[in-house]
């Protein structure tokens, strides 16, 4: 791989050159780095009491598990591996976080004269 | 007379006569650091060696160091046991300069305050005055601190009638004559249910207690000897404080004292602006809800957004709820900004010295009367119900700048479980004494998950990376409150991922041999979590508090030992005890007086977990699954591995294809972006949920309902009813239901 990359998260890599998010798993190409990188991946909206099981019988109102009505899990997947890049516990209808909004040109700039090495992390 | 003459004669008039010296905004809400006065920069021209200013340093390190031991093996109140403390020294200007290792780094923060105050109102009046062997005291948030049951007190340090320094400490002292004991009233409506609100006072000169201010302070408390052996231990550890601050002026000179203590500060300053360079520039951002205010669920918007740019941080959470005017979960503004804060001294930046020069670079955005920025008419004994989740939404954020940076200085981690789960009690204790306080397990948080393992059990509070959860025998000599299950792992509490997050504990509480025992517990989060995992990991779950009334389980020991339980699911899914009363609830629950042998039953929280649950090595679920910490319901539906139950032994082939199975799956459930946006989003928030905060547009700000607003700019503080009455109204209603459809009564 010629061009560079910088991870940003564990699942997340930015191509300087090409200014594109990258998976870190499967090298899919996710969208243009200036702009959200969710606006790439597959959503879905989960019942959090698939991953936090009521521990208490359903009878009690409070059972360790989160509230649904409350309460979901909003799971991004990479379209191409499936892997769970991130997830946000929302309120029904919560718009979704656009969480990284890096300045790419900083970005760029800081890690000139570094070509084809990751960072640290990766 | 002239237009200004006039108006200089009136502003005189109003200087010389004001009526009452509040909260002064001007020192509450600036964190900066004094610029270097012309006395330090003499100073530092006379004192200039780096190593000789090290040494000074370590000097003067180690004199906080041991300060902060002689509270924790003097104090007899539970928090100084457990060192929710430090000790410090503060400059000439009021600026924390040193604090201790160990404690609550929140107080490297937010105890400059009150010696402000005191240098700008008190040190030229007339009738209060600052000199040789003053002792000042406060307590009250409002003035700098976190809540009101932590005590500060302060020595000024004289050298040839120069002022040099501060020394002092600040304890969670515990009880202080609230609407509750034990110092922490969720009750409290407001401020003036809180009990002692000590604004900075002078309580002694000449090295010792006005004995009428002593009186009238332990009779404001519920435990009187407890408040003056608490203000005593705090004397002698500034006290020895300043002893050791005169050997380094006999050693090495004022100059190198106080060019010491401004070089510290400048220093760390610089290190930590050196240090954000490292960092990428650009914004992150998080949303995190704080569920409930201890009296009520509800859902509290804390919307964060930092903005990194060359060395600087902006902490935005511009759009979060408002205030809520007759609850005390509402943090002052500089409460917060110490809570944040020690997101860097714990968590990012452990190696740099705890003063208050490390959130100097900071700079934090809030709306005015929000609750992260509220007016001194709102409560604030909780205000960790709010500012532990505000601490979260950065903690979840800083991981995504950290992991590209060029410098780090600690792990790359998950959100810690944030909240107090513990008991606070008051009554009569075994030895006919009246007492309130806090159980010190509730430092048991929780380890989040890291980029490298898992989380660590029960590890440690977020407020403090070195503190101790109590020996329960201890504790049983003290108060009449017996832990039947102390700490018991809880299984599947963990946030799942590639790294999960440390478990925390069950805790089955009851009492016996006391004439009068109440319990109260602090926490949010139960129907909704209050910490999150990171990079695709999960939050752990939700947690109750369960109860057991109309049982003696000191009876049921005595001869039907065969009912007794001792895990929660058990006792509460089993319901063991003929005849008893078992129920769920919030965690926040208001003084409640019990019977003997009646269980108050809460769990410790877990960590947040780290990556993808399908990466996790099979052999660590494996091992996981053995020890009891997950069900095997988890390791075949969370993390789709495949095992032999009994023996444990991986099936690596079975495994391996139930995880590409469950990839599979995931990509046929998810939606495009676009589409599940469009599918998803609302314009406001569900009627059904009572909502605070922001929703689409920061700048208005909901109000419970999708029908009440306000400006964020004019935010209207929120009244809350008394859920009493409203479970009285819902009763009253049903009752007349059943009436109607049984015929109209007299």
């Amino acid at each position: 791989m010629s061009n560079q990359r910088v991870a940003i998260t564990e699942y997340l890599e930015i191509d300087l050159d090409a200014e594109r998010w990258h998976c870190r798993r499967c090298n899919h190409d996710i969208g243009p780095a200036r702009s959200n990188y969710k606006e790439g991946l597959l959503v879905h909206n989960r019942n959090p009491r698939e991953v936090h099981r009521p521990i208490l019988d359903e009878s009690y109102p409070f059972t360790y598990a989160p509230d649904p009505l409350w309460c979901r899990i909003i799971e991004f997947y990479c379209p191409s591996c499936g892997t769970l890049m991130e997830n946000e516990y929302l309120p029904p209808g919560h718009p979704l976080t656009h969480d990284i909004d890096l300045d790419i040109d900083s970005l760029k700039e800081r890690h000139a004269g570094a070509k084809g090495k990751t960072n640290a992390a990766g | 007379m002239g237009g200004d003459q006039e108006k200089s004669i009136i502003e005189k008039f109003l200087e010389e006569n004001v009526l009452f010296l509040g909260p002064d905004q001007e020192i509450m809400e600036d964190h900066s650091v004094v610029p270097t006065t012309p006395r330090e920069t003499e100073a530092l021209g006379q004192f200039a060696d780096p190593d000789q200013i090290n040494l000074v340093r370590h000097k003067l390190q180690t004199a906080c160091n041991e300060s902060f031991d002689m509270v924790e093996q003097m104090g007899a109140a539970p928090g100084a046991k457990w060192g929710d403390l430090i000790s410090g020294v503060w400059t000439a200007n009021g600026d924390l300069a040193l604090a201790s290792m160990g404690g609550v780094l929140i107080f490297s923060v937010l105890t400059q305050h009150p010696v402000k105050f005191i240098l700008k109102y008190w040190k030229d009046d007339p009738t209060v005055g600052l000199k040789d062997g003053d002792i000042f005291m406060h307590n009250d948030a409002r003035y700098g601190n976190i809540h009101n049951t932590d005590q500060s007190l302060v020595l000024p340090v004289f050298h040839n009638g120069e002022l040099i320094c501060f020394t002092g400490a600040i304890v969670h002292e515990g009880e202080n004559g609230a609407i509750e004991p034990g110092g922490m009233p969720s009750a409290a409506e407001s401020p003036f249910d809180e009990g002692l609100k000590m604004s900075p006072i002078k309580v002694g000169e000449n090295y010792a207690f006005k004995r009428d201010i002593m009186t009238f302070l332990q009779n404001s408390v519920r435990e009187p000897k407890l408040q003056l052996e608490g203000m005593k231990s705090k004397f002698f550890a500034a006290m020895r404080m300043k002893a050791r601050v005169e050997e380094a002026i006999a050693e090495y000179g004022v100059a190198a004292v106080i060019a010491t203590l401004r070089k510290t500060l400048t220093d760390t300053e610089a290190e930590v602006r050196r240090r954000l360079t490292c960092w990428p520039d650009g914004k992150i951002r998080t949303n995190v809800f704080a569920d409930g205010t201890l009296r009520e669920n509800c859902l509290i918007r804390i919307r964060c957004e930092l903005h990194k740019k060359g060395d600087e941080l902006i902490i935005d959470f511009r759009g979060s709820s408002p205030e809520f005017l007759n609850r005390p979960n509402n943090p002052v503004l500089a409460s917060l900004k110490g809570m944040l804060a020690q997101e860097f001294l714990s968590f990012v930046w452990p190696d740099l010295p705890r003063n208050q020069a490390v959130f100097a670079p900071m700079t934090v955005l809030t709306d005015r009367r929000s609750a992260l920025h509220s007016s001194a008419d709102a409560p604030n004994a909780q205000s960790m119900m709010t500012f532990f989740p505000s601490f979260t939404a950065v903690q979840i954020a800083v991981p995504k700048y950290l992991y590209s940076s060029s410098h780090r200085a600690t792990d790359i981690i998950a959100g810690w479980y944030n909240m107090i789960v513990t008991f606070i009690y008051g009554g009569v204790n075994q030895y006919g004494e009246l007492v309130g306080n806090v159980c010190a397990d509730l430092n048991g948080m929780g380890g989040a998950a890291r980029w490298n393992r898992d989380g660590e059990h029960s590890m440690a509070p977020i407020f403090a990376p070195m503190a101790d959860i109590g020996e329960q025998e201890l504790i049983e000599e003290e108060v009449p409150l017996i832990k039947i299950v102390p700490h018991r792992l809880m299984q599947d509490a963990e946030g799942f991922g590639k790294f999960r997050g440390g478990h925390g504990y069950q805790q089955i509480a009851t009492m016996k041999d006391t004439s009068m025992w109440g319990f109260m517990c602090c926490s949010i989060g139960s129907k909704f979590p209050t910490t999150y995992g990171i990079f695709g990991g999960y939050a752990p779950g939700t947690l109750p508090l369960c109860k057991v009334k109309g049982v003696n389980v000191f009876e049921i020991m005595k001869d039907k030992r065969e009912l007794m339980r001792f895990t929660i699911p058990q006792i509460m899914n089993e319901r063991p005890f003929p005849g008893a009363k078992y129920s769920t609830h919030h965690m926040g629950l208001q003084l409640e007086f019990a019977k003997p042998g009646e269980l108050y039953m809460i769990t410790q929280g877990g960590g947040g977990g780290y990556g993808d649950v399908l990466e996790r090595d099979p052999e660590l679920v494996s091992k996981d699954y053995l020890d009891g910490l997950i069900s095997i319901l988890s390791v075949n539906n969370i993390y789709r591995v495949l095992m032999d139950e009994k023996t444990g032994a991986v099936d690596y082939t079975a495994t391996t294809a139930a995880r590409l199975a469950e990839r599979e799956l995931r990509k046929a459930r998810g939606k495009p972006y676009h589409e599940f946006v469009k599918e998803w989003e609302t314009e406001a928030p569900p009627a059904a949920v009572p909502f605070y905060g922001s929703w689409k547009d920061r700048s208005l700000i909901y109000r419970g309902s999708p029908d009440d607003t306000c400006p964020a700019d004019a935010i209207v503080p929120i009244m809350m009813p008394n859920p009493k009455d409203l479970r009285i109204a819902q009763l009253e209603a049903e009752l007349d239901a059943m009436r109607g459809a049984g015929g109209a009564r007299a």
